[in-house]
């Protein structure tokens, strides 16, 4: 992992995007601290608050988990320990961080049962995760990673494993609970259209960098490399006549062991002969700002970036027609 | 779960009903008659005629199994007269070697063979799972590795040979203590440990090396888990997340193991009985086996079977108490 610069602020969403592979879920395992220390090392700075946690002992990083910072994770089932009930589960959660007795705890977790759209909560907490819904499962896991008011959610491909319907209604979930709670949401996914309908700003990593960062706006409309031009053109669009054929990027994501040297994208890019002296093959662009609060990493020039975005959004139309 | 035992309990009835059957046709499979085999040296053919006639070894086979079932719900009463010898409820017939009713001898085994089996089940269970987390907590470091290479010669070497190494070490080589036969607790309670202290140890070896595999694997693969890393996130101490989220996982299939492996040991453990010398029914049945005894092999072999069966039974049910996705049906 290199050059992975990003924040949020109280109340904002950040959308995390890539492939798979791409180092999403690395970097929020670094952020909760719950990377293995044995085969990860962290340089540079990550920052809650103010304070430096990159570096905190793992006692600290511990107290934080779960009270300032939580994660809930792609499939519930399997997040969930098969032999607690929900309810003790929650209890628990509430227990490590909060010094109250086990009734107090109790009330604390229905509560939060009913906040996240658990009917019967009450009866529910007594329940074993397999007796649950997919959805209710994710919303129980929400309703844990909230039970201490965290001002960090990392949600790790919270819909990944869900039903189409029933992702609808956890995304809704979650940005109603943001506007409550005024948390602070990072979103790692791979579905654009999640990200369009809720983040604020958007980081795109490819070969376990970020490679493109600004706002939903600015990513979804003035996209400034081409791997975002690609994971763009690979979305299916409504707004345009007829079945095109979606176009995939070609070739394969790098292996992070192997990265190539120069730009990461180098080998999959399509422009890179506009780019002068082979530097796409030698350089590792920096990630530039382009606007303010919009940064990409390219060799591309502003004006180069334009004619082909231009040219690029022309095809697209084409191909759809 | 009313009906699912009640049906399981009928299936081990007739499991039961078709062992003593398969046991039982031993009498006429073997080619022994074993009414010759009841009076040794003073044998003569009218001695064997009345001992016949007296053990109900003149009918036939189907009467006899039907009088050896009967036995077991009313008891049974041999010969007639004056040498009138009775074996009461349940009886499991009548030892000719021994000159005692089989259900005494194996009541009067059995706590020995208890003692030894749980005992042993005990220091295994403690020495094998403690041994088993802390290899899966040092993976591959040099206490997983002692334990690993200690748990392969653990199981490598068989009982007799490590029963006898520690017999010539503890009795001959150090004199820790001398050879103590078996005393009943009650009698004198330090020559009832002393008899029992190696034979623990003998067994326990043997188990504790195959369950400290056993827990480490478990516990290696319920530590990757998910709901693992959802309890780190949660913030719980390393100590809540492995003591109670990873262990309450990782231990159950051990439950399962050691139930059957304690009632196996329960229908007797030959060898380390014989090795130290302890009445129990590892000895009894060997004994009957070695001697052609037909009564008290069938009613040694009914009651090991009956544990296993049994052991089988409560171990199902204990699995749908310790994990409740399991439902019995």
């Amino acid at each position: 992992m290199d050059g992975v610069t990003f924040g949020v602020d109280k109340g904002r969403t950040l959308a995390i995007v890539g492939e798979s592979g791409s180092g999403k879920s690395v970097t929020s395992a670094a952020i909760m601290g719950l990377h293995n220390p044995k085969r990860t090392k962290i340089t540079g700075s990550i920052r809650l608050d103010g304070e430096e946690i990159a570096t905190a002992s793992p006692e600290r990083l511990r107290e934080l988990r779960g009270k300032r910072m939580a994660m809930i994770f792609q499939d519930p089932l399997s997040s969930l320990h098969p032999f607690y009930t929900i309810g003790a589960q929650l209890i628990e959660a509430v227990q490590v961080h909060q010094d109250v007795n086990k009734s107090d705890a109790r009330k604390r977790a229905v509560e939060l049962l009913k906040k996240v759209g658990i009917p019967n909560a009450e009866r529910r907490a007594g329940e074993f995760p397999h007796q649950l819904s997919g959805g209710m499962r994710q919303r129980v896991m929400i309703a844990m990673a909230l039970v201490n008011d965290p001002d960090l959610l990392i949600a790790d491909e919270p819909t990944t494993a869900l039903d189409v319907t029933v992702q609808a209604q956890i995304i809704d979930l979650l940005r109603t609970l943001q506007s409550e709670f005024g948390t602070a949401i990072i979103l790692i996914t791979h579905d654009l259209g999640v990200v369009a309908e809720t983040a604020d700003d958007v980081a795109v990593m490819y070969g376990a960098r970020v490679v493109e960062r600004g706002s939903v706006r600015d990513i979804f409309y003035r996209p400034q490399m081409p791997y975002t031009w690609g994971l763009l053109s690979s979305l299916p669009r409504l707004d345009q006549v007829g079945g095109g054929r979606l176009s995939p990027i070609p070739g394969q994501p790098p292996s992070l062991i192997s990265l190539p040297e120069g730009c990461v994208f180098r080998p999959r890019c399509q422009y890179h002969q506009y780019v002068p002296d082979g530097r796409c093959d030698t350089v590792r662009p920096m990630l530039d700002e382009v606007v303010d609060g919009h940064s990409a990493r390219c060799h591309l020039s502003t004006a180069d970036k334009q004619r082909l975005a231009a040219e690029r959004l022309v095809t697209t139309q084409k191909e759809g027609a | 779960m009313g009906t699912y035992i009640i049906r399981r309990i009928i299936a081990m009835i007739l499991m039961l009903i078709a062992l003593s059957m398969l046991v039982f046709g031993l009498f006429t499979l073997l080619p022994a008659d074993p009414a010759a085999l009841t009076c040794g040296k003073s044998c003569n053919p009218q001695v064997i005629a009345q001992n016949r006639i007296r053990l109900g070894y003149d009918k036939p086979i189907y009467v006899q199994y039907g009088q050896f079932v009967k036995g077991i719900f009313v008891g049974r009463t041999y010969g007639s007269g004056n040498a009138t010898f009775e074996c009461p409820a349940p009886s499991l017939g009548y030892s000719f070697t021994k000159g005692d009713c089989v259900t005494d001898l194996i009541k009067k085994a059995f706590p020995v063979t208890a003692t030894e089996a749980v005992g042993a089940c005990i220091l295994w269970l403690i020495t094998g799972i403690s041994v088993g987390i802390l290899a899966a907590l040092k993976r591959g470091r040099w206490q997983d590795r002692v334990a690993t290479g200690g748990a392969l010669i653990g199981y490598s070497f068989p009982t007799f040979f490590i029963g006898l190494v520690l017999q010539y070490f503890v009795f001959f080589k150090f004199r820790i203590m001398d050879y103590a036969s078996y005393t009943p607790f009650k009698d004198d309670p330090v020559a009832w440990f002393k008899a029992f202290i190696l034979p623990w140890i003998t067994l326990a070896l043997v188990f504790a090396a195959f369950y400290s595999r056993l827990t480490r694997n478990q516990m290696l693969e319920t530590l990757g888990e998910d709901y693992i890393r959802t309890a780190r996130s949660k913030g719980l101490t390393e100590r809540v997340v492995i003591g109670k989220h990873a262990l309450r996982s990782g231990l159950t299939p051990i439950v399962t193991a050691a139930g059957l492996d304690l009632a196996g040991l329960l229908g007797g453990v030959v060898i380390t009985e014989q090795i130290f010398g302890l009445p129990g029914l590892g000895r009894l049945s060997l004994g009957a086996a070695l001697n052609s005894d037909l009564p008290l092999i069938v009613g040694t072999v009914m009651v090991a079977a009956t544990f296993v069966i049994v052991a089988n039974l409560i171990v199902d049910l204990l699995y749908a108490v310790i994990d409740p996705r399991v439902r019995l049906s």
